[in-house]
């Protein structure tokens, strides 16, 4: 078995990639289910953007699944803090994204266009306000939740209804859908021709830029933000509580690790570098450059912000010395490396066959293929 | 009855709407994933069209189903987050991991294959989509499996032992959990159920057809793969339910003897109560009518083992209490940092019983200093009320032989040719599709109710496992999302039955019923 304090490291990299997989995988189908209204004008390209995402998008749901899965697993404390802490936007993320399985399965076995419509505007806000959502979520980790623990690690909270609703964390959604939109909108650009793919064209090279620019004003944002700094924590090879460390508040503090790493600077330039290649290679038509510059820009955006946090992965806003660090939010030696080996064993023959059923599924969806299969299709 | 600012009541009414919400479409999904491999093996084998299009239709209405479930499913999970939280840093330590593996291990290849499974048929041979169909069988049924892994170690919690300094249960033996006696009786008994849905979904539509005298051809088919999967199949749900009793007999003495209402330790071995009215306050059933021996076979497999009655379980619970209070008395000694010897000893000795001591909790924040009163209070609540569960668990094993009947009468029938003319067999065939579901939430309203006043049999009680959120939100979510879940079943029940009523034209192959005046 690996020692405790690394597996702890490592399971930090194991969450961050399956929620960063999330982000990839289902992001795309976020992305195209908000841009449905722009793309699809008529009902035949609606069902063009729908059926590039519709056969693959339940299994990119499971990233999802997963990710929350593992978090309660690896992290008890950030499952149990961080879910109950944002009751109100997880409930409506999740009534919002009730819509999505029914939406994709019945929307097109009735032929009335009230009720297409109706499921349209259903599949639209179950992509945008997950991605809204999410992204706020993550705007507050920096923000931080008004959360403590007493001696028996039960959760109490602050602050009132609408906190979560601050600018910093608007803001941070917006990034959000507008990364996700962008992802959509070069998945669009790959996988459809005619109409639909030359408004996702057009909405590619516009969101590149917008997030190009929205990233780096966040940036500026946050680095006029106090945020934690952990002065000295207990023994990180042992089994911890949050009550074994002191941290302060200081200025600029999400910062901080910048200043120690001078090469995290690589990431935000990255996302920033990324985001404008999608712009240019959506421009000048590069298809496939497109697409992985979006998902390059999904994951470096994504490992920015994990790693301005880091250890932190829940500050706290009520009670600084409440926030969990990676080091005292894991779970105990055993079940981390039974997740460890678990992950490494079957995760591997989940990439497997899913690239299979993507390479299956492959070949463009056009509006000639959806009259073709209309009794099959979505 | 529901106070409306009590959150551990509310909470648990959320919790419990929005399972059983989630179970109407998981049994449907256990069962007809497989009646779908089976129409496709005979499609594979003989070649003959008519099985891929019974694939196709069924499959259909597979889509429909699994849709609601893929939406249904979330809500549990987040949950546990969101109104348990501190069940969730509690027990998150165990019961996250086969929470993890479901989503790796069967979620996944259920939900990457499903879109296959539908949308290859033009682009797959016939022998690889039929191998698409069956991974995506064998997803559903995996699901279950971790699952009910999960729920079990509620039930029975093994493998796993109490750490003062984080204060939660951890990980001690991961196959223990795993193979945890208690989830390898729900996984079979879980699992048959859903086939018995399956088979009695498909039973009953294609009696629909038969009565009808329309698609016959297609119908008849159906009929005979539902009748033979559902006949093995209610009687492994018997057969199988019979072992659970025996496991639950093993380790889950308090919900064998509420579901029995045996108030009494009885010479052994204990007669089975057939029916009688529970009567809680005096602790006796009125009326009883008993089987002399039954339940001392199902339950000890034995002659010579009593089955231990509620008083005597009350009497040693209020033991259990009262070395639970000396738990936690030592616990609070060893967070306050005193870690002598003493301290520890006693900690180690009585530790087995904390979750007994918390019971108190309810009554005193200190549990220490619980009066007699109090502690009486906390005996009674270890024993769920009796009536309810001896009352649901009678009308599962009813139903149970019910579907054994029909599925048996069904065959037999059918085997001798002779099913067109027993329309009184066909009719009873229709009107009970929906009585699969009855038996199943009964089966898990047994399950859960049963383990009260605990979410982990003794080891955490209920009342303090919710999350201190405000009586508002759980208000909030409930309506919010109870509205929305009806929404969608109307719709869900609409699309169903429009389908059902198409049959398999719906497939727009022009070879089917009415399809001859449209095309």
């Amino acid at each position: 078995m690996l020692e405790y304090d690394t597996l702890k490291l490592i399971c930090w990299g194991l969450l961050a990639t399956l929620l960063i997989g999330f982000a990839l995988m289902d992001g795309f189908d976020m992305g195209v289910a908000i841009l449905l209204p722009y793309v699809g004008r008529t009902d035949e390209e609606r069902r063009v953007a729908i059926n590039v995402v519709g056969p693959t998008w339940e299994g990119n749901q499971v990233w999802l699944v997963l990710a929350g899965g593992a978090i309660f697993a690896a992290w008890p404390l950030v499952y149990a803090a961080g879910f109950s802490v944002f009751y109100y936007a997880l409930v409506l993320a999740l009534c919002a994204l009730f819509l999505r399985p029914v939406g994709f399965d019945y929307r097109s076995k009735l032929a009335n266009p009230h009720w297409r419509s109706f499921w349209d505007w259903g599949l639209f806000v179950g992509g945008l306000v997950p991605a809204l959502v999410f992204g706020i979520a993550i705007g507050n980790l920096f923000v931080g939740l008004p959360f403590r623990f007493d001696d028996t690690m039960r959760v109490s909270y602050g602050g009132g209804l609408l906190d979560q609703l601050n600018p910093f964390g608007l803001y941070c959604g917006l990034v959000s859908a507008c990364l996700l939109a962008l992802h959509g909108a070069t998945l669009l650009l790959l996988r459809t021709e005619a109409a639909v793919g030359l408004r996702a064209r057009r909405a590619a090279m516009v969101l590149g830029c917008l997030l190009a620019l929205l990233f780096i004003l966040g940036g500026v944002w946050l680095a006029g933000m106090a945020g934690l700094s952990l002065q000295s924590q207990g023994e990180v090879a042992k089994a911890l509580t949050p009550f074994e460390k002191t941290v302060t508040r200081v200025a600029g503090g999400w910062l901080h690790n910048y200043g120690r790493w001078d090469w995290l600077w690589l990431l935000p330039a990255s996302g920033v570098a990324a985001a404008l290649l999608a712009s240019l290679s959506a421009w000048r038509g590069w298809r496939w450059a497109a697409f992985l510059a979006s998902a390059a820009a999904i994951v470096a955006i994504l490992l920015t912000a994990g790693l301005s946090l880091f250890p932190f992965v829940l500050p706290s806003s009520m009670d600084v010395q409440s926030s969990l660090t990676l080091w005292d939010a894991s779970s105990s030696h055993k079940t981390l490396w039974a997740m460890l080996l678990v992950t490494a064993i079957l995760l591997p023959i989940v990439l497997l066959y899913t690239s299979w059923v993507y390479r299956v599924l492959r070949g463009p969806v056009t509006v000639e293929t959806i009259r073709r299969d209309s009794h099959t299709a979505y | 009855m529901i106070s409306p600012d009590d959150v551990v009541t509310l909470s648990r009414l959320q919790f419990a709407l929005t399972a059983m919400f989630h179970f109407l479409f998981v049994p449907l999904t256990l069962g007809l994933s497989w009646i779908l491999v089976i129409c496709e093996a005979a499609y594979v084998m003989t070649g003959r069209q008519v099985y891929q299009d019974m694939t196709r239709f069924w499959g259909k209405l597979f889509g429909i189903n699994f849709a609601m479930g893929v939406a249904t499913g979330l809500t549990l999970e987040f949950q546990f987050g969101t109104n348990w939280a501190y069940y969730s840093h509690y027990v998150g330590d165990i019961f996250g991991v086969p929470l993890a593996i479901e989503g790796m291990m069967a979620f996944f290849l259920e939900s990457t294959f499903i879109g296959l499974f539908f949308f290859g048929w033009n682009r797959l041979s016939p022998v690889k989509h039929l191998m698409v169909t069956t991974l995506l069988a064998l997803g559903t049924n995996l699901s279950a499996l971790w699952i009910l892994i999960a729920n079990a170690w509620m039930q029975n919690p093994v493998g796993a032992e109490f750490n003062y300094h984080t204060m939660r249960m951890e990980l001690v033996s991961l196959s223990e959990v795993f193979f945890n006696p208690v989830a390898q009786a729900k996984f079979v008994h879980t699992v048959a159920a859903g086939y018995v849905t399956g088979a009695m979904f498909v039973l009953g539509i294609s009696a629909f057809y038969l009565l009808r005298a329309r698609d016959t051809g297609f119908a008849i088919r159906s009929f005979a793969i539902a009748a033979g999967f559902g006949l093995a199949a209610s009687l492994s749900v018997i057969v199988l339910g019979d072992e659970s009793g025996y496991t639950t007999g093993e380790v889950q003495k308090v919900k064998l003897a509420a579901i029995e209402a045996e108030w009494e330790t009885h010479p052994a071995p204990a007669g089975l109560t057939l029916f009688g009215l529970p009567n809680q306050a005096e602790e006796r059933t009125d009326y009883a009518v008993k089987v002399p021996y039954a339940l001392g076979l199902i339950a000890t497999r034995s002659v010579d083992e009593p089955v231990i009655g509620i008083k005597d379980l009350k009497r040693n619970h209020d033991l259990r209490i009262r070395r639970g209070m000396k738990a936690y008395e030592a616990l609070v000694k060893l967070k306050a940092g005193d870690r002598s010897d003493a301290v520890l000893l006693q900690f180690e000795q009585h530790k087995a019983d904390l979750g007994f001591g918390l019971l108190l909790k309810k009554y005193t924040p200190r549990v220490v200093d619980a009066t007699e009163a109090q502690i009486a209070q906390a005996v009674s609540d270890t024993i769920p009320q009796v009536a309810p569960l001896f009352w649901a668990f009678r009308g599962m094993v009813g139903l149970g032989f019910l579907f054994l009947f029909i599925f048996g009468a069904s065959f037999w029938y059918l085997a001798r040719k002779q099913l067109a003319p027993r329309r009184w067999l066909l009719r009873l065939c229709v009107v009970a599709i929906p009585l699969p579901w009855v038996a199943a939430e009964l089966g898990w309203f047994v399950a859960e109710y049963g383990r009260q006043p605990w979410t982990i049999s003794g080891i955490l009680p209920t009342h303090l496992s919710v999350s201190s959120i405000e009586a508002s939100q759980v208000w909030t979510s409930l309506l919010g999302i109870g509205a929305i879940y009806l929404g969608l079943f109307v719709v869900e029940m609409y699309l169903m039955l429009k389908y059902i009523r198409l049959g398999p034209a719906s497939l727009g192959t022009g070879r089917y019923h009415g399809e001859a005046t449209t095309a």
